[in-house]
């Protein structure tokens, strides 16, 4: 889960991080009072959670609370990468030397946290790591000791950062760390994190990603959750425990396993296909999951046939049939179905779904055959 | 022959009281798997299977009653952690937990814990080992599979189940499964499976199942170019996959340009892997 910029600032102030001094404003008139109240010369930032904002022109700096106002107009009432910008962030403008790149996350190679630095901040920091990997310094972390101030001065000698800012950016980096860990992130960035003129320090920008599986922890930031900032089928999704994703396709997908998921989506673009979502329906596939999962594939309107597939193992095959046809019941869906089903009593499965006119197969690659000839329109043999 | 489990292993079943835990002891005991124990704390006294398998409070208990040698963990994801590291604690020389939606940080603080002790951790979020015909730990649905000389590796679940279904249906027997898990932090990985693969001498030819998401499938390249000497072929999954989505697992997410199906297909290519276009095209791909 993303946290806006302003909640992750709002975080690291709370562990003695500095950020420049500002406030949210969902109007163009409160716009123009903070700047008030920030002395004139602020920053509009829209607050959507994709990167690019500022290319996109969603971080404008304004002069005087009267610009502000007019660019904070401009902002709120864009788009950027499809998500509408419903609130800004109007910050105090910094009188910025030098940019510099502050992050932690998880190496998934080494299974520890790892503290990333450059020198070449305020940019995309996967471009510079591309780029130029060599301006890029790495430590990683003993998640039993945690970042120590060495690791953190290492870093700092490593991106030939002047000594006079080794005491400011340690405390930062170790302040960061305790962020990463007491919020249970897998992101925790600060780009840029500036030194200003006078010397000091200041995180202008800041990123927080937290883990779902630990919201369970923190109730407090589960409520931040932005559900303006997601697709209504995937926060429907998420609602039944379902994990879906959509894409741009006709051939609807339901398949139990995430794996074997994203397989049915390979194979059915093999044939020729287009996959319209991932969807895994979870084990056992009960019929209360079918339906929801149902109703999600259908609504969106390019799917022109759902495949199910469904790799029962020890489940039962006529009870997953069962459960299937009383979803039909329940969603009627007005698109062709294809079914694939494998386990226990699978035969009588298969025998449940075709008395109910649907298509089914033996085999994952016959089921998505099928389930791409119908999204074409060709006619099928609707075996018994 | 085969890897991590066998006739020999004494299986102790963490969360067995729980529905999860429970069903799958059953199916295990009835695959022929020497369930020893089970822990469930505040349940020590009780049996349960038809009373054969007892019932500790504790890991440390269950081992000295018993003498089991590998624990499966079924314990909910918050308290997984923590049920890892006390079968880690009392001893066990291997750990499989099946335990999926385990908070990142745990899994971190588990696997430095475990680093530099004779301990092995498969999974979590993962389905197990299966040995065809001797012994299955974990959620491998048993039926699906025979013995035989291929060994089969894994990040996924019923996928996996998909590529041993298709291998029997073609005659083709399995000396071990392993499910190494989707989460982005686990303890055996690609290589540890494969470097056992190699010692192991009834094993002849390996399957590798991938999908998108970090880089275990490159550095498995790499390990298969410079030291397996056994042919192995493999299929990823996600080259539909768009990039910034989690796929479901944890781990199956494409992130800053990496972790592509594109890429660890040409990985593997590179080294003379042969990648399946579609998982039931795994078994002909294998050497006859």
């Amino acid at each position: 889960m993303k946290l806006h910029e302003y909640r992750s600032k709002q975080i690291f102030a709370r562990y003695d991080i500095p950020i420049p001094r500002g406030r949210v404003a969902m109007t163009a008139g409160e716009a123009r009072a903070i700047a008030e109240e920030l002395g004139g010369r602020a920053v509009i930032k829209a607050q959507v959670l994709v990167g690019g904002r500022g290319k996109a022109g969603g971080i404008r700096l304004a002069q005087s609370p009267e610009e502000a106002e007019e660019l904070a107009t401009q902002v709120l009432g864009m788009h950027i990468k499809g998500l509408p910008v419903r609130k800004v962030l109007v910050d105090q403008a910094a009188d910025i030397q030098t940019e510099i790149y502050l992050g932690l996350t998880n190496d998934r190679a080494t299974g520890s946290p790892v503290l990333i630095a450059s020198a070449e901040g305020g940019i995309d920091i996967e471009e510079v790591a591309r780029v130029r990997p060599e301006k890029i310094a790495r430590v990683w972390v003993d998640p039993l000791l945690g970042l120590r101030t060495y690791q953190a001065r290492n870093l700092a000698a490593g991106m030939e950062l002047p000594r006079a800012h080794w005491g400011q950016f340690t405390d930062i980096a170790r302040a960061l760390y305790r962020v990463y860990k007491q919020t249970d992130a897998t992101l925790a960035e600060i780009n840029p994190l500036v030194i200003l003129g006078g010397g000091s320090m200041l995180a202008l920008d800041g990123k927080i990603v937290l883990d779902d599986n630990a919201l369970f922890r923190h109730p407090e930031l589960a409520e931040l959750r932005d559900l303006d900032e997601e697709a209504a089928s995937e926060r429907e999704a998420r609602k039944y425990g379902l994990s879906y994703v959509k894409l741009d396709g006709d051939v609807g997908c339901m398949v139990n396993g995430a794996g074997l998921a994203m397989a049915t989506m390979d194979v059915i673009q093999h044939l020729g296909g287009r996959p319209a979502n991932f969807l895994d329906v979870g084990g056992g596939a009960p019929a209360e999951k079918v339906a929801a999962a149902l109703e999600i594939i259908l609504s969106d309107r390019n799917v022109r046939v759902v495949l199910l597939n469904i790799f029962g193992g020890i489940t039962r095959c006529d009870e997953v049939a069962r459960g299937i046809l009383m979803a039909m019941e329940e969603v009627k869906p007005q698109v062709p179905m294809v079914a694939r089903l494998v386990g226990t009593n699978e035969e009588e499965g298969r025998r449940l779904l075709a008395e109910a006119r649907m298509i089914t197969a033996t085999s994952l690659l016959e089921g998505a055959e099928r389930a791409v000839a119908a999204a074409k329109g060709e006619a099928i043999e609707h075996p018994g | 022959m085969s890897i991590l489990a066998d006739r020999r292993t004494r299986l102790l079943v963490q969360g067995i009281t729980g529905r999860e835990g429970l069903f799958h002891a059953s199916q295990m005991l009835e695959y022929g798997t020497q369930v020893v124990a089970g822990v469930s704390p505040g349940k020590g006294g009780e049996w349960v299977l038809g009373e054969k398998v007892p019932v500790f409070d504790t890991v440390e208990s269950a081992l000295t009653a018993t003498g089991a040698n590998c624990s499966v963990i079924f314990v909910p994801a918050r308290a997984a952690a923590d049920a890892m590291l006390e079968a880690a604690d009392a001893g066990v020389p291997l750990l499989v937990c099946i335990t999926e939606g385990i908070p990142v940080q745990d899994m971190m603080e588990v696997r430095a814990y475990l680093t530099g002790r004779e301990i092995r951790l498969v999974g979590p979020n993962c389905p197990g080992l299966l040995t065809p015909g001797e012994c299955k730990v974990g959620i491998i649905p048993g039926h699906i599979a025979i013995p035989g000389p291929v060994g089969v590796v894994s990040r996924s679940g019923t996928l996996t189940y998909e590529v041993l279904y298709a291998l029997k249906q073609r005659g083709i027997g399995v000396s071990t499964c392993v499910g190494i898990g989707g989460d982005p932090i686990h303890g055996t990985n690609f290589i540890d499976a494969l470097e056992m693969f190699e010692a192991d001498a009834h094993t002849e030819q390996v399957v590798l199942i991938g999908e998108i998401g970090g880089t275990a499938e490159e550095r498995a390249a790499e390990f298969i170019s410079d030291h397996l000497t056994k042919p192995a072929v493999a299929f990823i999954a996600g080259q539909t996959a768009p990039p910034g989505k989690r796929m479901g697992h944890a781990g199956a997410i494409v992130e800053g340009g990496e972790g592509t199906a594109a890429d660890k297909i040409e990985a593997l290519i590179a080294v003379g892997v042969p990648v399946a276009e579609h998982p039931e095209a795994i078994p002909d791909l294998l050497k006859a």
